[in-house]
């Protein structure tokens, strides 16, 4: 297991950026780009992540990037691979899309999947906090059922889509799900990646304090309650191969699991959640866990 | 500088080049500031490179990992997390002026 | 030169007998563009075709990128592109709609990307065939856009469209149009010229971007403000409307740059496109002149002979360049004629057909300014046939005589009148 004093020191985003104090995303981003290194160019749809990288002139990081319209990132993506083998590049630099819920779950599906299906070799990392934020909090294809949004003010209705299970559909060497809260579980899935051949998909979820009510400083609590409430289980798929995370192999157990409510009540947005909603998500939970328990023993 | 008049055949497409600060001094954003408190902080204490969460979960890249953690004060954004977990309570957020 | 010559510098020039589809082909692989990405769509899908035939074959080293959809080709290129490759594409009808997020995304990035284009009519309903309507949708996306008549322009103004695109002090996308079916399915003797000849022609592309360099850190494509940034000692960045200054600049300044490319490649070559942004025909000692695009502008050459039997004196200006639109070429060329007869395979919904409306602001305000009127034909493959040239003649004779001009759009070639059970007068009532 890495530890803090592995990872490189060097911090590829320059301080003082225009990302929301407390940004999850920023911390991500940052983490990403330590395991990534300084041969890595990055692809951005609009998002969260555009603003962090600053307005004209100037950025904020020191690996280049290139922004592209919100649909495109896969095939942004795969534009920079194919160029970058056109010019015998390839093997040398790594090739991450990095994209918010909205870009990558909802107007980005398309030419994802596409890029992944094509075997692009590239990195795309969705960093999901679950709203569409950098346009002031509404609702997208990854909020879940019950939250508050700007266009779902009395709680969205419906489901969350399930990315990293739609995208180990496509059969791909590597997919992980990850979380700011358990930054060394997020810098080995990077590593992970990169030394892997073809398309590699990490699913991050990322706390918002503004869009998900909560105060900047809890950022890393309110995660862990995400894993620890079994809401947001830790894993990899590689090469098929289900393999349970060690932050979250504990609450395989429901004993050790707190309460969802926990991480439900600490945030503005679930604040006119109905007792309906919750035994949903208790149900939800308990299903996921039976199916990651499954897939443990089948292996 | 460039004449956009006269020079227009160099402004292609819009590119930017990498700087600190690209938002301005970002410090100015909050009041409140991370302050260390040496006698309590793990790495100073047993004089061993360790712990280091204040680096580690830093989402603005403003902790340095070194002994003492030195902290950007300019930059930092005052969000608290430091603070949070901070695993022997030694970071309080204090009034600090930034300029 | 005897048959003998002649056939041995055929055999020499490797002529081809290709489609105007096949034509793009071979010209993409003698670029030696490094990217391609491609959807299929009729009928445009042969180019793609080939070009996937001749890497196949090993006859062309790029990538292809066989993409989900137009939206994705474009945005592939477009990446392609900053990262420092050569690229192109083809396509057509909705399948240039779907990029259209992405056209002036290239342009404003100033990406020397080519699209062929086989022009299609756009639904609905349904039409696989030629019309304009798809190429002049786009007229406002900071593309250079050209027009070609036969398949060896196809090859040709591929060639010239590389060099134009990526000259330094031009900078932008150009899309290389022929007409679907008419000309991309159709076959014609095309000469193929030889690899070195066309390398010294289209030296390697000096791209402006190239994110491959990883060593010059830089974000592409960020956001901007209304103003400029300064940020003093680390320099002073333009703002969106200075970007937007120098795109259009770039874009009027390129007409003389097309037609130097031009003037250059049929010296090497021999073969030349009238100055390289109109042709002419019988032009002259015209009173009447038509003026058309692609296989409007084919149909119309044809009728001038008959008419000049008749004793009228008409010319022909097919136009090739229609974006940037050749406003003061044009204001020198038609000024003191009488009439120009415009036919658009293509309208301006609402109003009239663009062609016609983009030369009445050309000419606006010349002194001995032409007499201009305007026809529909040909929409959704309609045959255009030689008698609906004449009945435009003849009207706009008419109407010229009499002094009046009409906004009002005209069609040629509709057979409304052989609905049996349509009244014209009851179907346009509408809610009055």
């Amino acid at each position: 297991m890495v530890k803090t004093m592995d990872l490189p020191e060097e911090e590829y985003i320059l301080p003082g950026t225009r990302a929301c104090a407390g940004c999850s995303m920023a911390l991500i981003y940052r983490i990403a780009l330590k395991a990534l290194g300084p041969n890595t160019i990055i692809t951005v749809p609009a998002s969260c992540l555009t603003v962090l990288h600053g307005m004209q002139g100037f950025c904020t990081t020191k690996v280049s990037v290139l922004h592209t319209p919100f649909a495109t990132t896969g095939a942004s993506a795969s534009g920079i691979v194919a160029s970058l083998e056109d010019k015998g590049l390839a093997d040398e630099i790594n090739v991450v899309a990095f994209a918010g819920d909205g870009g990558t779950v909802d107007i980005g599906i398309q030419s994802l999947s596409g890029a992944v299906e094509r075997g692009t070799n590239f990195i795309f990392a969705c960093y999901d906090n679950e709203a569409y934020m950098n346009t002031g909090v509404q609702r997208s294809g990854s909020t879940p059922p019950g939250a508050f949004s700007t266009t779902t003010p009395n709680g969205k209705t419906g489901y969350k889509k399930n990315m990293a299970k739609i995208l180990e559909a496509h059969g791909i060497p590597y997919v992980a799900t990850a979380i700011s809260s358990y930054p060394l579980d997020l810098y080995q899935k990077f590593r992970n990646a990169v030394e892997i051949k073809g398309p590699k998909y990490i699913h991050i979820l990322a706390p918002c304090p503004p869009g998900w009510g909560y105060n900047p400083k809890d950022s890393i609590e309110i995660g862990r309650l995400a894993v620890q409430t079994g809401f947001w289980p830790l894993y990899e798929v590689i090469e098929g191969k289900f393999i349970l995370s060690k932050d979250s192999q504990k609450f395989i157990d429901p004993a050790k699991r707190k309460p969802i409510t926990d991480y439900l009540k600490a945030q503005k947005r679930f604040k006119s959640i109905s007792d309906k909603e919750i035994k949903q998500y208790q149900n939800y939970i308990e299903a996921q866990w039976n199916e990651i328990e499954k897939r443990i023993k089948n292996e | 500088m460039v004449d956009a008049k006269k020079d227009f055949q160099k402004i292609l497409g819009s590119v930017q080049k990498p700087v600190k600060g690209e938002a301005g001094k970002t410090g100015t954003w909050s009041s409140k500031k991370p302050i260390i408190d040496l006698e309590k902080c793990i790495p100073v204490k047993s004089g061993k490179p360790s712990c280091f969460n204040c680096w580690l979960y830093c989402p603005e890249a403003v902790v340095t990992r070194t002994i003492p953690p030195k902290i950007d004060l300019e930059y930092c954004k005052g969000c608290g997390i430091c603070q949070m977990e901070c695993p022997v309570k030694a970071i309080s957020m204090e009034e600090v002026k930034i300029e | 030169m005897t048959i003998s010559e002649k056939s041995e510098k055929i055999r020499d020039l490797k002529t081809k007998i290709l489609t105007g589809n096949h034509a793009a082909a071979h010209a993409l692989r003698q670029a030696k563009v490094g990217v391609i990405a491609a959807y299929p769509i009729t009928p445009q899908s042969p180019v793609v075709e080939k070009i996937a035939e001749f890497i196949s074959k090993g006859k062309l080293n790029a990538r292809f990128v066989k993409v989900e959809s137009e939206h994705s080709a474009l945005a592939v290129c477009c990446a392609a592109s900053a990262t420092g490759s050569r690229v192109g594409t083809a396509t057509s009808s909705h399948g240039l709609m779907l990029m259209y997020e992405m056209l002036p995304w290239a342009s404003g990035n100033r990406l020397p990307i080519i699209i062929n284009l086989a022009t299609r009519a756009t639904g609905a309903p349904w039409s696989v065939w030629t019309d304009h309507q798809d190429f002049i949708t786009i007229r406002d996306v900071g593309w250079i856009q050209m027009f070609c008549m036969d398949n060896q322009e196809i090859y040709d103004t591929n060639l010239q469209a590389f060099k134009i695109a990526e000259d330094p002090r031009v900078f932008l996308p150009a899309i290389v149009a022929y007409d679907g079916y008419i000309l991309s399915h159709t076959m014609m003797p095309v000469s193929i010229e030889k690899q070195d000849e066309v390398d010294n022609f289209l030296p390697p592309l000096e791209h402006h971007y190239n994110l491959s360099d990883i060593s010059v850190v830089k974000g592409i494509d960020p956001v901007t403000t209304p103003y400029l940034r300064d940020r003093s000692s680390e320099g002073i960045a333009p703002g969106y409307f200075e970007y937007r200054y120098a795109m259009q600049k770039a874009l009027e300044n390129s007409i003389e740059i097309i037609m130097k490319v031009h003037d250059e490649f049929s010296e090497k070559f021999g073969r030349s496109y009238g100055n390289g942004i109109y042709k002419t025909y019988l032009t002259e000692d015209a009173e009447v002149i038509i003026f058309a695009m692609g296989s409007v502008a084919s149909q119309a050459r044809n009728v001038i002979g008959q008419l000049r039997k008749e004793g009228m004196k008409v010319g022909l200006v097919s136009l090739k360049l229609f974006r940037p639109f050749p406003a003061s070429q044009l204001r020198a060329l038609l000024k003191g004629v009488k009439l120009v007869v415009v036919f658009d395979r293509d309208i301006g919904y609402g109003y009239e057909g663009v062609l016609s409306y983009e030369l009445k602001a050309a000419l606006y305000g010349l002194k001995e300014s032409p007499f201009i009127k305007g026809f529909i034909v040909g929409l959704g493959g309609r045959d255009i046939t030689d008698q609906h040239i004449k009945k435009g003649i003849t009207k706009a004779l008419k109407e010229s005589e009499k002094g009046i001009i009409s906004h009002e759009t005209d069609f040629i070639g509709t057979q409304l009148e052989l609905l049996s059970e349509y009244d014209e007068k009851e179907y346009f009532k509408g809610g009055l």
